[in-house]
């Protein structure tokens, strides 16, 4: 095995901790290879391990983008247009601090200081579909490859749903008030202890947010991984059902959690033989797609726009899902 | 003199409003703490990362949950 391997296996996806967890469960008199003895192994392996890497990736990350506030980004984007800039646009969208309870200013912020439709939603579809710490995890979870294929396609729904947005001409359709507001510079830089204090309370704060999603994410794919028989998944899933990938998505859409909830579960899935185009469409609508963030993104643009949103990122995610499917051979 | 803080309620803005709070009583100064929760009232502040800091309107920090010290250098 290389080196490159085995750092990969043991510090990344924690095969000690499964082993060590394993005869923690032996210990207590639980057969790992029984149904609840595997149930209560494949829970609190991936509890520990997505919590454990969680806290480290958000620290680190939280320091790299306490060098790009949204102020930061709108200055680097504003002035540019083009496909250039939506590529950008994609780009710092996965560096860019985010939550959605902040997208509804952010889209207020960049319209107001005239950045193109293509380039806010090039960035707002980016954010939260495309994380640094979620491409970490994933590559955990899965292997490097499907991890960078996930960012590539998830920047390519950004650029393309920008660029088609752009193209449509709904400028109209955002709500009169944003284009009242007054673009201010950029507020104040920081110390580096002030980076510092920020990257741990960030790791906190998202933490305490996430926590109840992970949980729920990881006892779903728990009673996936030893409960589900693999004929009821894969009758409803399988790689051969046309509908497999518009089901996952149709599921994905109204529910809301955060992509570190979804990756047991699609650990789960793939594991049961579910297509990997049809385990990233739900990803990727559970993420990108959600009811809470339409519901904010209302107040701001009108229901023309609002629905080419949704639909432009739909067809993405489905075509994503189809061709994945095709090509899983190539990355497992 | 008026500290707003602008956010939509969550969790860091009941924090900073806290630490606003406790920085005034520090400096002894008469402060009214008022929460700004409405996005077109937020957004016309210019302010893209919430929470925000707003000092007799004027906004002195946005997206961090300042310490009472740090708010206390700044009003």
């Amino acid at each position: 095995m290389t080196l490159f391997g085995w750092m990969n296996d043991q510090v990344l996806r924690m095969t000690w901790l499964n082993d060590l967890v394993g005869q923690g469960v032996a210990a207590i008199g639980l057969n790992p290879a029984s149904r609840v003895g595997g149930s209560v192994q494949f829970f609190v392996y991936d509890v520990i391990k997505i919590f454990v890497l969680l806290s480290m990736l958000i620290f680190a990350i939280s320091y790299v983008q306490s060098h790009f506030p949204p102020e930061r980004t709108r200055a680097i984007l504003g002035g540019r247009s083009g496909l250039g800039a939506t590529i950008l646009a994609a780009l710092l969208g996965t560096l860019t601090p985010f939550c959605s309870c902040s997208s509804i200013p952010l889209f207020i912020g960049f319209t107001a200081a005239g950045l193109p439709l293509a380039i806010t939603f090039s960035f707002l579809i980016s954010s939260p579909l495309v994380d640094l710490a979620s491409v970490i995890l994933l590559a955990s979870i899965f292997n490097w490859s499907i991890a960078l294929a996930y960012v590539a396609v998830g920047l390519l729904v950004a650029v393309v749903g920008g660029t088609v947005i752009g193209k449509l001409g709904l400028e109209a359709q955002v709500a009169d008030f944003v284009r009242t507001v007054p673009v201010t510079g950029e507020v104040g830089t920081m110390s580096r202890r002030q980076r510092l204090a920020y990257a741990r309370d960030q790791v906190v704060e998202i933490i305490h947010r996430v926590w109840p999603y992970v949980l729920i994410g990881v006892g779903i794919g728990a009673a996936i991984h030893n409960w589900i028989p693999q004929d009821t998944i894969t009758a409803l899933l399988g790689q051969d059902k046309w509908w497999a990938v518009p089901l996952a998505t149709a599921i994905g859409i109204p529910m809301y959690a955060d992509i570190f909830g979804t990756l047991p579960i699609a650990e789960a899935l793939v594991g049961k033989g579910v297509g990997l185009g049809t385990v990233l469409a739900f990803m990727m609508a559970v993420t990108a797609l959600s009811l809470p963030s339409m519901i904010m993104l209302k107040r701001v643009v009108r229901m023309p726009l609002l629905l080419t949103f949704v639909g432009v990122v739909g067809a993405g995610i489905l075509i994503i899902g189809f061709t994945f499917n095709e090509i899983t051979h190539w990355f497992l | 003199m008026i500290i707003k803080i602008l956010g939509s309620g969550c969790k860091k803005c009941i924090a900073l409003g806290e630490n606003a709070r406790a920085a005034a009583a520090a400096a002894g100064k008469q402060a009214e703490i008022v929460k700004v929760t409405d996005m077109a009232q937020i957004a016309a502040y210019g302010v893209m990362s919430t929470p925000g800091l707003v000092v007799d309107e004027k906004v002195v920090s946005t997206g961090r949950v300042l310490s009472a010290e740090e708010i206390g250098q700044l009003i």
